[in-house]
C-alpha cells in the first residue's frame, strides 16, 4: 500500500528516508508513532519538520540516526542504508550525524566541566593529542560565540539556557559532521534568544557546510531557517514543499490551520476565533483514511475509506489530501 | 478609566535576600485594570512577570520583602488577614499557571477537585456541585465532561489539563482572573483554543483578566492595555492599538523585531537583542536596558529613565531617547 510513496525532491539527496515506520509497545497496545515516512533532505539543505506534540517528530529524528530502530523502511545516508548496519560500522556513520535537543541544560551532564562535555566526542572518536583536542574544542565554542578561556573550565548551571544551547551547538559541531538533526532547538528559549540561537544555527551551517533536519512546532521559526518545510501530523506527512510557497499556498487543510493558529503580533489581526477544533487523536488508535479527517472541515466519507498518499499539487508541492486546498483535479 | 480600577498596583516592589545578595524582583510598579478588561504583561523570562503576579495574589515565597499597595475591590491584599485572603483567592482572584500540574493535585480525579472547590466557596451541595462542575467541564470545551470527571490529571493531555485548571479557576465566577503564561507549554493550535476560550469567558463574566507571556504575538489581539516589563520595572505601558502603532521603548521595539515573521523570507537573519538582561543583584544605575540598546548615549549610563507620559492618554516609556520623537533615534 505504501509502496510507490513519491519521493519529493531531489538530485542529490544525503538523507533519503523511504517509508519509514516506527512502532512502540504500550502494554497489549501499539502506539503508531510514524507510520510510512518518505522523504529526501538533499546535501546543503535545511528541511524544517513541523506538527503537534505527540505527532512523531522525535521518533522520526531518532529513527533516523537508528537510536530507536525502525520497524521497516530503510534510512539511506550518503547512500547506504543504516538500518542494515550493525555495531562499528553503524557507529562510525553515526559520527557524520549528529543530533541536538530542546531542553539545552538536561542535555549537559550536570558534573562534567564545559571542556570535557565539548571534548568528550572526539576522545571517543579516538583524537588521541590532547593538543589537537583543546585547539578543536576552543575553535568551535568561538564559534559559536563563548570566549573558550571564560567557559572551559565551568559547570553547566553556571549557563543560561541559551548558553548551554550554544555549548550544545559547540558539542554537535566538533566531530565536523555533515548532518545535524535539530529536534525543537530553542522551543525552551525565550523571543530573544531565541533569535539569537536560530541566527547561530543559519552561520554555523554556512561555516560547516551543513545540511539541516530541523524540527519545531512552531510554524514561523521553522520558516525562518528552512528551505523546504515537511508538515507531520499522527505519525504521517501531511505536506511538503518549497518554505515560502507553503506559506503562500498550503495544499492541506491541516497546514493551512497551522498557519491561521500563529498568533500575529499586530493588534489589527484579530485572531481567527477556534481556527482549530479539538485536538489530535491517539497514535494508539489512529483513524482510518486520512489521520486528520477528525478534525478536518473539509472531510467527507472518502476521508474515512481511503488513505490519501503524497501527491504533487503544485510544481514540487506535494500533499497528502484527497480536497486539496490548491491544484485539486 | 473614570470608574475606579478593580484591581491597582501601587508602587509594588518585591525584593528578595539571596545568597549573592538582595535582589529586586520587581521596582516601583503602578498598575490597574478594571472589570470586563484585559491586561497584558510582557517580557523576557526572569523579568519579573511571576514575582509580579505572586505580589498581586499574596503568594510570595515567604523570605521575600513587598511594598507598596494592592487595592483590590477597595480592600488593600497586602494588609489582610490570611483567612480573608483565602476566602478571596478562593472566589474573587483566580490564577492559572504555565504548568496546569501546578495547580492540579495528581492524586485526585478532576471530579473531586472541581467538586470540593465548588462547594467550600459557594456552599453547594454534592449534587448541584456534580451538574455545575459538568457544566463547566463543557464550558471549557472538554468532550464527553461525565467522564473526565472520573479521570486522573495524569490520564489528560496538557491542553485538557489547561482546560481543567481554567475550569476550576472559573468555578467560583472569579472577579479577576490572572493566567501566568498559560499557553506556553501548548502547542500553537492548542494555543489558539486555550487563549480563545479564556477570552470568551472573560466576555461572558464581564471579568478582569491579566495575561502574562513572553510572546507580544500572544497580547497583540487579545487585550486592551500592555505593559512591558524589564528587570523588575514597567518601562512602557499604553493601550494595545498604541503601543504598537506609536511603540516609544526601544526595548518594546527590540522585543517585537526578534519574533520570526510568517511573512518574511526564509533565511532572513532576525533581529536579536544581543546579551541578557542584567543580573537583578547588580541592578543598573542607569537605564536597565543600556547595555543592550542600539540608541544609547552617554545620559543612559548614568541615569535611570523616568516612567513618563506620552502624548496619547494612557501612554507611558521610560527612555530618554524614544522611538520616533525628536529626542529619540527615529528606528
Ligand atoms: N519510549 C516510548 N514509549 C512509548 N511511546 C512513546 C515513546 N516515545 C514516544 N512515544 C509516543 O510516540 C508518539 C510520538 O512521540 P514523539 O516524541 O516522536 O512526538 P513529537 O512529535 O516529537 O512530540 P513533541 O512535540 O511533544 O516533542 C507519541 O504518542 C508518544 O507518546
Ligand atoms: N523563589 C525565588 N527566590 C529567589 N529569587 C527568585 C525566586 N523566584 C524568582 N526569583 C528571581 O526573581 C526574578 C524575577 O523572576 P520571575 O518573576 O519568575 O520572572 P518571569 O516570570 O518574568 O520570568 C528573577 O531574577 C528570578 O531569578
Ligand atoms: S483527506 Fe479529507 S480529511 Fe484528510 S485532510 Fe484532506 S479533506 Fe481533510
Ligand atoms: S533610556 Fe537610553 S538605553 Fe534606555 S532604552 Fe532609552 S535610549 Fe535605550
Ligand atoms: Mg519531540
Ligand atoms: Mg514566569
Amino acid at each position: 500500500m505504501m509502496q510507490n510513496a513519491l519521493y519529493p525532491v531531489s538530485g542529490d539527496p544525503l538523507l533519503r528516508v523511504e517509508n519509514l515506520v516506527v512502532e512502540y509497545p504500550l502494554g497489549n497496545k501499539t502506539v503508531h508513532a510514524v507510520s510510512g515516512v518518505s522523504l529526501d533532505i538533499a546535501r546543503g539543505e535545511t528541511l524544517g519538520l513541523v506538527g503537534e506534540s505527540g505527532c512523531g517528530k522525535s521518533t522520526l529524528g531518532r529513527a533516523v540516526i537508528q537510536l530507536r530502530r525502525p520497524v521497516s523502511g530503510r534510512v539511506l545516508f550518503d547512500g547506504q542504508d543504516l538500518t542494515a548496519m550493525q555495531g562499528d560500522t553503524l557507529r562510525r556513520m553515526r559520527r557524520r550525524v549528529q543530533l541536538i535537543f530542546q531542553d539545552p541544560i538536561a542535555s549537559l551532564n550536570p558534573r562534567r566541566r564545559i571542556g570535557d562535555i565539548i571534548a568528550e566526542p572526539l576522545v571517543i572518536s579516538g583524537v588521541k593529542d590532547p593538543k589537537k583536542r583543546e585547539q578543536l574544542v576552543h575553535e568551535v565554542l568561538s564559534a559559536v560565540g563563548l570566549d573558550p578561556q571564560l567557559v572551559i573550565g565551568r559547570l553547566p548551571h553556571e549557563f543560561s539556557g541559551g548558553q548551554c544551547q550554544r555549548i550544545c551547538i559547540a558539542r554537535a559541531l566538533v566531530l565536523n559532521p555533515e548532518f545535524i538533526i535539530c529536534d525543537e532547538p530553542v522551543s525552551a528559549l525565550d523571543v530573544s534568544i531565541r533569535a539569537q540561537i536560530l541566527n547561530l544555527l543559519e552561520e554555523m551551517k554556512a561555516r560547516y557546510g551543513l545540511t539541516l533536519l530541523f524540527i519545531a512546532h512552531d510554524l514561523a521559526v521553522v520558516k525562518a531557517v528552512s528551505d523546504r518545510v515537511a508538515v507531520m501530523y499522527l505519525g504521517r506527512l501531511c505536506e511538503v514543499g518549497p518554505s515560502e510557497q507553503l506559506f503562500a499556498q498550503p495544499a492541506h487543510p491541516y497546514t493551512a490551520l497551522l498557519i491561521e493558529a500563529i498568533p500575529v503580533p499586530d493588534p489589527d489581526v484579530r485572531p481567527a476565533e477556534s481556527v482549530a477544533v479539538g485536538e489530535p487523536p491517539s497514535p494508539i488508535a489512529p483513524p482510518s483514511g486520512c489521520r486528520f479527517r477528525t478534525r478536518c472541515p473539509r472531510a467527507d466519507q472518502r476521508c474515512s475509506d481511503e488513505m490519501p498518499e503524497l501527491r504533487e499539487v503544485a510544481p514540487a508541492q506535494f500533499a497528502a489530501c484527497h480536497h486539496p486546498l490548491i491544484g485539486a483535479d | 478609566m473614570t470608574e475606579p480600577a478593580l484591581l491597582s498596583v501601587e508602587n509594588v516592589s518585591v525584593n528578595l535576600p539571596t545568597p549573592r545578595g538582595n535582589l529586586r524582583a520587581v521596582d516601583q510598579v503602578d498598575l490597574s485594570v478594571g472589570a470586563g478588561r484585559t491586561l497584558g504583561i510582557v517580557g523576557e523570562s526572569g523579568c519579573g512577570k511571576t514575582m509580579l503576579s505572586r505580589a498581586i495574589l499574596q503568594l510570595l515565597p515567604k523570605k521575600a520583602m513587598l511594598s507598596g499597595r494592592v487595592m483590590f475591590d477597595g480592600e488593600d491584599l497586602v494588609r489582610l488577614d490570611r483567612e480573608r485572603l483565602r476566602k478571596l483567592r478562593g472566589r474573587s482572584l483566580a490564577v492559572v499557571f504555565q504548568d496546569p500540574m501546578t495547580s492540579l493535585n495528581p492524586v485526585l480525579t478532576i471530579g473531586t477537585q472541581l467538586i470540593e472547590t465548588l462547594q467550600e466557596h459557594l456552599e453547594l451541595d454534592g449534587v448541584a456541585a456534580k451538574m455545575r462542575s459538568i457544566e463547566l467541564l463543557a464550558a471549557v470545551g472538554i468532550p464527553a465532561p461525565e467522564q473526565r470527571l472520573m479521570q486522573y490529571p495524569h490520564q489528560l493531555s496538557g491542553g485538557m489539563r489547561q482546560r481543567v485548571a481554567i475550569a476550576i479557576a472559573l468555578s467560583c465566577e472569579p472577579k479577576l482572573l490572572i493566567a501566568d503564561e498559560p499557553t506556553t507549554a501548548l502547542d500553537v493550535t492548542i494555543q489558539a483554543q486555550i487563549l480563545d476560550l479564556l477570552a470568551r469567558e472573560q466576555r461572558r463574566r464581564h471579568m478582569a483578566m491579566i495575561i502574562i507571556t513572553h510572546d507580544l504575538g500572544v497580547v497583540a489581539g487579545r487585550t486592551d492595555e500592555v505593559a512591558v516589563m524589564y528587570a523588575g520595572r514597567v518601562v512602557e505601558r499604553a493601550p494595545t492599538p498604541d503601543l504598537f502603532k506609536r511603540m516609544r521603548m526601544p526595548y518594546t521595539e527590540a522585543l517585537l523585531a526578534a519574533i520570526p515573521k510568517i511573512d518574511a523570507k526564509p533565511h532572513t537573519p532576525l533581529p536579536a537583542i544581543s546579551g541578557r538582561p542584567p543580573d537583578p543583584t547588580r541592578p543598573l544605575k542607569g537605564c536597565s536596558f543600556s547595555p543592550r540598546c542600539k540608541y544609547a548615549w552617554a545620559q543612559c549610563q548614568i541615569e535611570k529613565p523616568p516612567l513618563a507620559d506620552a502624548d496619547s492618554p494612557g501612554h507611558q516609556y521610560a527612555c530618554f531617547r524614544p522611538l520616533n520623537t525628536e529626542a529619540g533615534a527615529s528606528a
